[in-house]
This record gives C-alpha cells, structure tokens and sequence, in this order.
C-alpha cells in the first residue's frame, strides 16, 4: 500500500469511528438543542471519512464502503481514542472532543500545505469545518473546567489524544492543550497501532447489516 | 360556555388564529397543550427506534442520510417543546411526565424494529401517515404552531425521498432483502392503520372544532389509503388485509383496526414501551449534573 | 436559561422573518445551536438571535378618534373619481 493511501486510511479511520461514537448521542444529548448542532458534528466526521476514503480508494481500486465496512477489525488504522465507548458519560464525551479536535488541528493543519494537490485540497474543506468544531468543544471545555469529572476526563484522555498525532508532532499537541508530555511508557499503551477491546464489538454492530447479505445494494 | 369563550371560538372556526401572547380559552389551551405535548414527546422517542440503525447502517451515503433524518426529528421535537413551553409549561416538566408515563406519545414508537427493512418501512410509510397528520396542523388556529409545522413539513420531504430509496434499493436487490420488505410492511400494517386514531365524526372531534387539526381522523386515514396502498401494491408487495380495496366512489374499505390495542400501546403497554421510556430516563438522570451546573444562566 | 429568538433571512434582498426560537444559556451557545437548527441545510443566508426580554411588542393601539385619513380605506377615490370624469364629459365632449 503506498504511503499516501495508508495515510489517508488513518485519517479516515479516525474521522469514521470517532464520527460513529458522536452518532450514538443522537436522541439523548444533554439538551434538545445540542442533540442537533451535536449530530451535524458527527455528519461532518463521517463526511469527511467518506471524502477520505473516497481518494484511498482511487488509488486502492475499490470504493468508499468497502474500505469504511468490509475490512477486519484489526485492519482498522484508527487511533485507541475513538474507539472508546464514553456513551453515559458526558464529561468524557467533551474532553474527547476537546482532545481529538486539538490533534486533528495539528495534523490538518500540516496537510494543507502538502505538495499533493488533491490531499492539500481535502485538508483545507476538512479544516474549515472543524473550525465549528473547535469552537463547540472550547465552548464546552470552557463551560466544564471547573468540574473535577471534566478535569480528571482530561488528564485521563489526555495519553490517548497524543496517540492521534505522529510522533513528532507531539510536542505541538501539548503546547496547543496546555499539559505536559507524558512518559514514552505511558504514551505506549494508547498509541496507533494497537486497538482497544473496544474496537471489535463496535465494528460487529456497525457491520451487522452489510455483513447479513455480502455484496448486496443498499 | 361564557361569552368570550363563545367569541374565541367564533373567531377560530371562521379562520381566525391567534398568537401566544393572545387571551385563549381555557379549554382551548388545554386541548391545545395536550396536543402540543404529545406531539412533541412523539417526534423524541420515535428517535429511539431510528437511532440503533445509524449504527448498523450498511453504507456511508445511508449513514449520513439516516443521521440527518434523526437530527430532524429531535430538531421537530426541539420545535415543538418550545411552542408547548411558551404556553405555560416548562421542558423539563414535560421529561417529567413523559418518562413516568403520566403523558402519552404515538402508537408507532411503541413498536420494535427488528431489520434494515424496518428502516425503509418507518421511513417510507410511517412518516407518510405522520407527514399526513402533520400537513393537517399547517392552518392551526394556534399561530405559532402552524408556522413550525411548516419548517417541519419542508424537511419532512427530504425523509420521504430517503424512505422510497431505501425501499427500491431493497426491493430491486435479492430475494432475502425483498422480503424484508415484505416482512416488515406486513409486521407494521395494523399499528399503521390505528395511527390516525379512530373515526371520530369531525364534528365531533375536539382537535377540529377548535380548528387545531384542519382534518378529521378518518380523512387522514383515507389520504394514507390512497396514496400509499397503489405504491405499496405496485412493488409486489401484499397488506395484510384481505378486506383492503377501494370502492368505486374513491373510499377505502378495510378490516376494523384494534382500538383495543391502540389504547392500550399509548398508555405504556406497548412491546417497547417501558424499556425506551427507561433508556430515556437514563440519560436524563445522568446528564442532570450537565443542566444543573453549566447551564443554570 | 433564555429563550433567544431567531430571525432568518433568506437570501440578500429579503426581510429577516421570525423563524422560531432556542433555550441558551448565553450568545455564545446560542450561535453555537441556532446555526445547526436553522442553518444546517443552508436554506438561510443569515440568522439574527435575540434575547426574548430585548424584545418589546406593541400589540395595543390608541384609535380613539377614528382617524380614517392615516390609513387607504380612509378615502373614497372611486366614487370622486367617477363624479368627476362624468363632469368633464359633459363639459367638453370631444376631449382626451
């Protein structure tokens, strides 16, 4: 697999699952009117993996669905942030956010100026949206800080989101948040290239109905 | 009745509509709020059925048409509980009420969708009958909620396009998926023909006297009849209703529903009824603590 | 809480028009909310959010004295209209 797509896999993995944990707050989000602007943030991520998978799949010879369904589990290139279940907690749902749109920032940010014109162009369509993301989260971030539960969600997400970052970019990840670098042995447990137990019931149920008829339409 | 009553009702059978900080009859807006209420409450736990096939969708295009769909709804509910609150009664009462059962929502939410065909099914023909019912409160008396039926209805189009595309996908795919189709418009004929309610005269029927409905229960029915049963039939598919047929005279004639059932789905006996209300209480009681502290202005 | 008020505007060139409203806790999570529930299909091309107590309705009018001429039913131009183009027929036949 070339570089370029297995990068645009890690992206879209990200974008995917993380877009499919923030769907399953659809209908039960602290307020009606968060429940909508939630839901649109969610939308924008699975949008973004579909226009990610879109270009990985040129270059792969397949399409978009079936490297967002018909993979392995362990095929996924997602980072252990996304894949964990935060669905009763609201406090943890935020700081992932938080985390998660801090790391994409910074490695959104060093592809809109990539010398591939097609990556450098998705990079910058996916950055102005998760502009409005940002916003929300520091929005929220800033409404919580003063709850313990908010703070120990931070400091507990916190290895995982220096995870979505490549290694070197984590020194401008922690700058941008605010918190000091963790050990190398700490970082190991949530970085890329393992998954959570997590990750496999997650994928059994958001395959459940492509797998019941393989190759069919939908 | 007093005689302002009198005048207020006057007023609203001749076409008059009235706004929220207009002086309304008492049973006027208790009929009104009730309604409100139910309505609302409906378009939130029919969020619930939806919600677990976002996850299950089998494509992105179809995830991200499902989500939407879903946000809608909550969006209508967000609508409506507003246009219930700015008529005396606070959100959070209306939860309240909701999840201990003292306030009913409609018969199809009760239900339980068991495959991908549900989701054509609720998208193509529940929506129909709701959309149906919907229209009819675009020329409610009570302003405010005329003008949000409007906004409702405009995206409310957007789902009927969804429905039909899932189910054509489905029914010009294989075999299993056709009769996923077939399956589950046969599992949710009978809670769609009680959805309208029973055939109450419209002279007799509250919601129309006081022109809050601008239909009947039977009209409606009728409407979903005719539009619906030529669609359902020219895909090859059955009802299961061997009484079905159209007259001559354009009236539909079918087996008498259960109003049986029906009353008793709405008043919480229905096969998903407790276990959504509890999943919906869960959530608030465990977001309280978000309400309380970081959104008290 | 507050209730915000919103105002959408369709497109340039048309009035904004009361489209609903939200419950916010303040301006900025108004924004926040207000543009997905009224914005997210792009069918506005600006929203305007007003705290409901900045509001002032008039709804009460004084009009004790009938004072017709203020309004376009206040006059009766049809009927003049009539009296005098009959008038002028009379005076010059062949004229206009």
């Amino acid at each position: 697999m070339s570089e370029r797509a297995s990068l645009l896999l890690t992206l879209a993995d990200d974008e995917l699952i993380v877009g499919w944990r923030d769907s399953e707050w659809t209908g039960i989000a602290p307020t009606l009117e968060e429940d909508v602007a939630f839901s649109s943030i969610a939308q924008n991520e699975i949008g973004h993996a579909r226009a990610l998978y879109e270009l990985a799949a040129a270059d792969l010879g397949t399409d978009a669905d079936a490297l967002a369904f018909d993979r392995e589990p362990s095929e996924y290139a997602c980072a252990p942030l996304v894949e964990l279940r935060l669905l009763d907690d609201w406090a943890m749902t935020i700081a992932r956010r938080y985390l998660y749109e801090q790391a994409d920032q910074v490695r959104i940010s060093a592809l809109v100026s990539s010398s591939d014109p097609e990556l450098a162009g998705l990079a910058a369509k996916i950055d102005r949206e998760e502009v409005y993301h940002r916003l929300h989260a520091e929005l929220w971030a800033e409404r919580l800080a003063g709850e313990p539960r908010f703070r120990s969600a931070v400091e507990e997400l916190w290895p995982y989101a220096l995870g979505v970052v490549a290694p070197e970019q984590r020194d401008e990840l922690a700058r941008r948040v605010g918190l000091p670098l963790p050990s190398n042995s700490l970082l190991q447990g949530h970085a890329r290239g393992t998954h959570t137990d997590e990750l496999e019931p997650l994928w059994t149920e958001m395959t459940e109905v492509r797998r019941s008829i393989p190759g069919a339409q939908w | 009745m007093d005689q302002r009553t009198q005048e207020f009702l006057a007023y609203v059978q001749d076409g008059g509509q009235v706004e929220a900080t207009d002086w309304l009859a008492d049973e006027y807006r208790q009929r009104l709020l009730k309604f409100v209420e139910m309505h609302a409450n409906s378009e939130l736990m029919g969020v619930l059925p939806e919600r677990e096939w976002i996850l299950k969708a089998p494509t992105l295009q179809r995830k991200l048409a499902l989500t939407a769909k879903v946000q809608d709804e909550v969006g209508h509910a967000q609508l409506i509980y507003r246009v219930a609150e700015d008529l005396g009664k606070p959100r959070e009462q209306m939860f309240a009420d909701l999840v201990s059962g003292r306030a009913k929502f409609h018969n199809v939410f009760h239900y339980p969708t068991y495959t991908w065909g549900d989701v054509g099914v609720i998208a193509w023909l529940v929506d129909a009958a709701a959309i149906i019912s919907q229209k009819a409160l675009l020329k409610c008396s009570y302003a405010p909620y005329a003008r949000i039926m409007r906004k409702i209805c405009w995206e409310e189009s957007f789902h009927i396009l969804h429905g039909r595309d899932v189910i054509l996908a489905l029914m010009t795919g294989t075999d299993a998926q056709r009769e996923l189709v077939q399956e589950a418009v046969t599992r949710w004929w009978p809670p769609l023909m009680q959805f309208h309610g029973n055939p109450i005269p419209r002279d007799e029927d509250p919601m129309w006297i006081w022109r809050i409905k601008s239909q009947g229960n039977e009209e409606a029915r009728q409407q979903f009849l005719d539009g619906y049963v030529p669609q359902i039939w020219e895909l090859g598919l059955t009802v299961p209703d061997p009484k079905l047929r159209r007259r001559d005279d354009g009236v539909w004639e079918y087996s008498e529903p259960d109003w049986d059932e029906l009353r008793s789905v709405v008043t919480g006996h229905g096969p998903r009824s407790q276990d959504r209300l509890a999943f919906r209480r869960r959530f608030l009681d465990q977001e309280q603590w978000v309400r309380d502290v970081v959104l008290a202005a | 809480m507050k209730v915000y008020e919103v105002f959408r505007r369709e497109r340039k060139g048309q009035p904004f028009e009361h489209a609903g409203s939200i419950e916010a806790p303040d301006a900025a999570f108004a924004d926040t909310w207000a543009r997905e529930q009224y914005g997210r299909r792009g069918e506005s091309d600006a929203l305007w959010l007003v705290p409901r107590e900045s509001i002032h309705e008039i709804t009460e009018w004084a009009d004790e004295f009938d004072l017709k001429y203020r309004r376009v039913d206040g006059y009766s131009i049809k009927a003049r209209l009539k009296e005098a183009r009959e008038r002028a027929s009379v005076a010059a036949p062949d004229a206009g």
